[in-house]
């Protein structure tokens, strides 16, 4: 059966395209028939993330209007050929996005896909709402900071009643907790909440911890999406969060300070 | 870290007051969740309509919204201010 899962957090910059494209290939690698739809009418960037923008013919605005079929524009991935992509519109209008249409257009894709993953735009504007609205599970991601732990809050509340799911009262979304931009050397010095602060304040167990890493900025530079970076630390975070979305069991990592010997604790360094 | 701070103060830990500050914040939202949107704007109707009477404080005037098995009820409470007009 098909899974549509939308990646959404309310504030924008937290990572939702950057986790949107590498959940999307993790998924992709362990098998699955992935799509990867961008939400985010008028700024469209999932196919920069993605490494596509240049293939980019139709978009899905295109399809809802019928200017094509599904399937035309649907955007291969050169690395995954069970990986396509459908891109978001660069319209100005607001009201592009149809409900119908988003639903007639999830419906189709479900027919060929395993996994939809819907990239949400920042805010709960129409597009955020469209893009959780038809979600079995949704990925909140969040930032250990204020700003980005209140909004993703008003997301989860948003989760539990404004979606079809909640509406049509047949079973709730299940949420994950996506925690990007972690720092072990700032929670360390108390300058960054730390991931036990985050699931106490939001009630909420995270998936993954995504570290912060100079290798995301690489890879969005690169069009590679950071999972298929196997070498960086967030890459790995990335992989053990889609691990465990698919159920396997996979101890933390990157969370904990690395231990500093005694000559680089004095004279600094690493 | 260097050698030298070893010798500096301890930074104030600002991420326990995030977590402190959150921690209301989020208690506040989930409070209201799930109560119609029409609550607010219910409120601010009936403070106009009895300030046409009674001059209360904008704080004075109580609207919840409770849930006892199939029934809803809408409870309002009003405080009333001294005789002598507050």
């Amino acid at each position: 059966m098909s899974e549509v899962i939308v990646v959404t957090s309310g504030k924008g910059g937290v990572g939702k395209t950057t986790s949107s494209a590498s959940i999307a290939c993790g998924f992709a690698r362990r098998g699955k028939k992935v799509v990867v739809v961008d939400f985010d009418i008028g700024l469209r960037n999932l196919d920069l993330i993605m490494g596509c923008e240049r293939r980019v013919v139709y978009d899905f605005v295109n399809v809802i209007n019928n200017d094509c079929s599904l399937k035309q524009a649907l955007i291969k991935d050169k690395r995954f050929d069970n990986l396509s992509v459908l891109a978001a519109s660069q319209t100005r209008d607001k009201d592009a996005l149809t409900q119908e249409g988003v639903e007639r257009v999830l419906n189709g894709l479900r027919e060929d896909f395993d996994i939809i993953i819907c990239d949400s735009p920042a805010g709960i504007e129409r597009g955020a709402h469209l893009a959780m609205y038809y979600a079995d599970r949704a990925v909140v991601v969040v930032n250990p900071e204020v700003s980005s732990v209140r909004d993703s809050d008003r997301v989860l509340g948003l989760l539990a009643s404004k979606t079809s799911k909640a509406e049509q009262g047949s079973g709730s979304i299940s949420e994950h907790l996506l925690l990007t931009r972690y720092s072990p050397e700032r929670v360390a010095s108390g300058d960054m909440m730390s991931v036990a602060d985050v699931e106490e304040i939001l009630g909420l167990k995270v998936i993954g911890v995504i570290p912060e890493s100079q290798s995301v900025l690489a890879a969005s530079n690169a069009g590679v999406p950071v999972i298929l970076d196997e070498a960086s630390e967030a890459g790995m975070a990335y992989d053990d969060a889609v691990a465990r979305m698919c159920g396997d069991e996979r101890p933390m990592r990157f969370t904990e300070l690395k231990k500093k010997g005694l000559l680089n604790r004095l004279f600094g360094g690493g | 870290m260097g050698i030298f701070d070893f010798f500096k103060s301890r930074p104030q830990k600002s991420a326990q007051t995030a977590k402190e500050r959150l921690l209301i914040i989020v208690a506040q939202q989930r409070g209201e969740r799930g109560t119609p949107d029409y609550i607010p704007r219910l409120k601010i109707e009936l403070l106009e309509v009895i300030r046409k009477y009674v001059n209360v404080d904008p704080s004075a005037v109580q609207v919840n919204l409770q849930k006892e098995g199939e029934q809803e009820l809408l409870e309002l409470s009003v405080v009333l201010p001294d005789k002598d007009g507050g």
